[in-house]
């Protein structure tokens, strides 16, 4: 069988026989990903205006709408209070508007149960834009008109790349199904 | 595609209650962070040591890429300068010999200057810096301008120390952790900073828009004497920062001040200098009691009532 096609006897997981996924990477992988995406920001110095939109929340979201059932509801907690330590808002904010969130797209989640990427899309542009208006509002420095527009293309990169987090989900999502386990 | 059913209960009474436990601790999460978020708005210094722990197992990563960073940036300068490499010689040899003249009357100025210092009995106290470090990251999500450093309270480093790069002011700290500090940044909108134009005794408040730029304005109002291009430098006022170090160029002139841009950008900084706070004992006084109030963002009313008497 392998003589004729490689592929034979596996599949986008990898071969199937006496493989399994591994359990760790099965579990850690979402939490791990939206974890760096909160430090990844970090390294970079804008001293001039916000570069990035949160890259760690359109990651959530992005785990959250590709997956749904995988992250339990109460997620956005823990690691809402680990990108609160990077991020520069006040602590709190994203333990806050993270929880939120995910309720609310539990229960657009549960008022359309039928639904494509172009409403995922949507969804998840209408959330990012409340997002990063709160983030604003939440600062801690006054709410001024130079800071709105400074801000505005961070809010346009927060709805422009919510497809790119979409596919980059899906493929750490294979990436964590991938069976590496050999069983013996 | 619809979800998958498990997140529907149906009859089953243990699916019933986990998908109840669910929405009961989201709930709960959206009160602890409700609560957090108040009281760090409230007391912005609360959670300052969980913030310290977290930069300080970020900062040596920062370093490699600040690293890669600088390099990187003088590649680039590098490649730009072949293109007008002829004309730009000539210029720079014209500033250099202009340069030249300035810097020997500079040197008569500066003799002259301590001999009358020497004349009057004041002690010339060069600042030592605390520490130098580079600057690792900063937050670049946030609507917040803070910048983190690659050293901390272990080598000296205490909120409140105004942090120096060798073209002008950059900020000053906020936090500390062990081996990593969060400085303010002048563009952040919280920052305000007494400054003075270098020549002439106009005095003037530097506050952050949040946007790159500073706001300059005026303390004694009446005719604008700022003109585009006047440089601003540290006044001294308040105690924090020794006078004379630059902080911004005037870009545009507004009624009750200016526009200006930073002189030193902290995105183009390799290495800052964290210098001691100028005045202790002044700084002690006007924060009421000792320099802790150095940890949250400059009080608008501590600034202006150390600022007055400079003013006059």
């Amino acid at each position: 069988m392998e003589r004729l096609d490689s592929r034979a006897r596996s599949d986008i997981y990898g071969k199937r026989i006496n493989r399994a996924p591994d359990p760790w990477r099965v579990r850690s992988v979402p939490y791990v990903s939206i974890m760096l995406a909160s430090i990844l920001p970090v390294l970079l110095v804008a001293d001039m205006m916000p570069l990035l939109p949160s890259l760690a929340f359109l990651m959530l979201l992005g785990w959250r709408l590709v997956r749904p059932g995988l992250l339990p509801l109460w997620a956005g907690g823990p690691l809402g209070a680990f990108d609160d330590l990077f991020s520069g808002q006040p602590f709190g904010s994203a333990i806050l508007l993270w929880s939120l969130a995910l309720i609310a797209i539990e229960v657009i989640e549960n008022r359309f149960p039928w639904r494509g990427f172009w409403q995922d899309w949507f969804t998840a542009g209408t959330i990012a834009l409340a997002y990063w208006l709160a983030m604003l509002l939440v600062s801690g420095a006054p709410f001024t008109r130079e800071m709105l527009l400074v801000a505005l293309p961070q809010a346009l990169l927060s709805i422009l790349l919510y497809p790119i987090m979409a596919r980059m989900v899906a493929s750490l999502d294979r990436f964590r199904l991938a069976r590496a386990r050999v069983i013996n | 595609m619809a979800p998958p059913s498990s997140r529907r209960s149906g009859f089953s009474k243990k699916a019933q209650f986990s998908l109840f436990t669910g929405y009961l601790v989201a709930g709960v999460m959206v009160v602890i962070g409700l609560g957090l978020l108040l009281l760090s708005l409230w007391q912005p210094a609360a959670f300052a040591p969980l913030r310290g722990a977290a930069s300080d197992v970020v900062a040596p990563v920062g370093s490699g890429s600040a690293a890669v960073r600088n390099q990187s940036q003088g590649l680039f300068a590098g490649i730009s300068g072949y293109f007008n490499a002829g004309q730009q010689n000539a210029v720079l040899r014209e500033e250099v010999e202009i340069a030249r003249i300035r810097l020997a009357e500079a040197e008569a100025v500066e003799s002259e200057n301590r001999r009358l210092k020497g004349l009057l009995g004041l002690k010339e106290t060069e600042a030592k810096p605390v520490a130098v470090a580079r600057l690792v990251g900063s937050t670049a999500t946030s609507a917040r301008r803070h910048a983190y450093l690659s050293a901390g309270s272990g080598s000296g480093v205490k909120p409140g120390m105004p942090v120096i790069s060798e073209r002008g002011v950059i900020g000053r700290v906020l936090e500390t952790g062990r081996g990593s500090a969060r400085v303010l940044l002048l563009t952040d909108s919280e920052s305000v900073l007494p400054v003075r134009r270098a020549k002439g005794d106009v005095i003037a408040f530097a506050e952050g828009r949040g946007d790159g730029l500073l706001r300059v304005r005026l303390v004694n109002l009446g005719v604008n004497p700022l003109k585009v291009g006047d440089l601003m430098v540290t006044s001294g006022a308040g105690g924090y920062y020794r006078p004379g170090v630059a902080v911004a160029v005037i870009s545009s002139i507004t009624p009750d001040g200016g526009i200006a841009r930073l002189v030193a950008e902290p995105a183009a900084t390799n290495f800052v200098a964290i210098e001691p706070v100028h005045q202790p004992a002044a700084v002690a006084v006007l924060s009421g009691s000792d320099a802790q109030a150095a940890g949250e963002a400059l009080p608008s009313s501590t600034t202006s009532a150390s600022a007055t008497p400079d003013a006059e």
